[in-house]
């Protein structure tokens, strides 16, 4: 399925993304002095990062086209672990998505034959 | 004070940040090739850079129009992970507090994790002469770095149109979180974060709306701060037993 894109409430979520970044970057020097971030908040902020892109990057990993897949039948699964150990030890995104994506070739072409 | 040293600084901003286009340029790229691949207009996906400009959020939001989420899984999971910009915001505030409205308004635009990281040092280790113009600087330095970010889009755009689906580069949004997310597991706390989001995002992949990424962020969340605090407290029992 391929988004709505001649939907113009694509353009409007598209400006209002725009809108709460755009926020969130002027809020406190907008209102310094007036308002103390919350310590809840300051404390929550450092466990986004893990928490988002785990939630993201796992279900890629493990779902194809809306079930669970293991491999062989998902070569993604095994091109993510290899990507992690990579990430892991160089903490080089670039070297990430290149060697990952060269076992993903790999394994497809070996797959299909 | 002087035209001169305004010039010095605009100039310094725009040399201290040229390194830092080369991580940044290819990650351009790549989210342009995406959105093209997703199926976004060009004018979309150009616009998205123009007005968002926040890399990480970018990738997501196209990972998301491609699966139809609907527009307010759209907006939350964008506050969600652009969030560490209110940080950024707290952070540079107090040496902002001097400039006119209209440099605030021009300079928060243009924060962006590098220029964050580019401004603050210079505020905190302003050059002879004191802070006075360290605005200039960082006008330098964010305006650098929107245009090679537009620029890199819209090569990205430009090529994506010719990349075949068979090669898969929808992939490389996943490998991009995973170079960014393993970097960020530092600590018990922040695994546990990533953890349960992980295996919360799962278990809830077929909630409708996409919600079971909003449900599986604030639990990965909610689980580092608890374990957080449970280390804090069992090192507090420690110090006191010994």
């Amino acid at each position: 399925m391929g988004p709505d894109v001649s939907s113009p409430a694509l353009w409007l979520a598209i400006v209002a993304m725009g809108l709460i970044t755009y926020g969130l970057r002027l809020s406190m020097i907008i209102l310094f002095g007036r308002v103390a971030m919350p310590d809840v908040l300051r404390r929550a902020l450092r466990f986004v990062p893990p928490a988002v892109l785990a939630a993201i990057v796992l279900p890629e990993l493990l779902i194809a086209d809306g079930t669970f897949a293991l491999p062989p039948s998902n070569a993604r699964i095994v091109a993510g672990v290899v990507a992690a150990a990579v990430a892991w030890w160089t903490r080089n995104v670039f070297l990430t998505i290149g060697i990952g994506m060269a076992v993903l070739w790999i394994l497809q072409l070996v797959l299909k034959s | 004070m002087t035209p001169r040293s305004a010039g010095r600084e605009l100039r310094a901003g725009i040399t201290a940040v040229l390194p830092l286009l080369i991580g940044v340029a290819p990650f351009g790229l790549i989210y342009g090739v995406l959105a093209r691949g997703t199926g976004l207009p060009v004018a979309m996906a150009q616009a998205m850079s123009l007005l968002v400009f926040a890399g990480a959020s970018q990738f997501l939001a196209v990972g998301l129009i491609g699966t139809g989420a609907p527009w307010p899984i759209l907006l939350v999971t964008t506050a969600i992970i652009n969030l560490r910009h209110l940080l950024y915001s707290a952070s540079l505030a107090p040496h902002m507090r001097p400039l006119r409205p209209l440099w605030k308004w021009v300079l928060a635009f243009l924060t962006v994790d590098e220029v964050y990281a580019l401004a603050i040092s210079r505020y905190q280790r302003p050059p002879t002469g004191g802070t006075g113009e360290v605005h200039w600087y960082y006008l330098g330095a964010g305006i650098t770095l929107w245009a090679s970010w537009q620029s890199s889009t819209a090569v990205g755009i430009y090529l994506g149109a010719k990349v075949p689906a068979a090669w898969g580069l929808d992939f490389t949004l996943a490998l991009t979180f995973i170079g960014l997310l393993m970097p960020a597991l530092t600590d018990r706390a922040t695994r546990a974060a990533a953890a349960t989001a992980g295996v919360v995002a799962v278990l809830a992949w077929s909630l409708p709306l996409k919600l079971g990424l909003v449900l599986a962020a604030a639990s990965g969340i909610a689980a580092g701060m608890l374990v957080e605090r449970a280390f804090a407290r069992a090192a507090q029992r420690a110090a006191r037993g010994s």
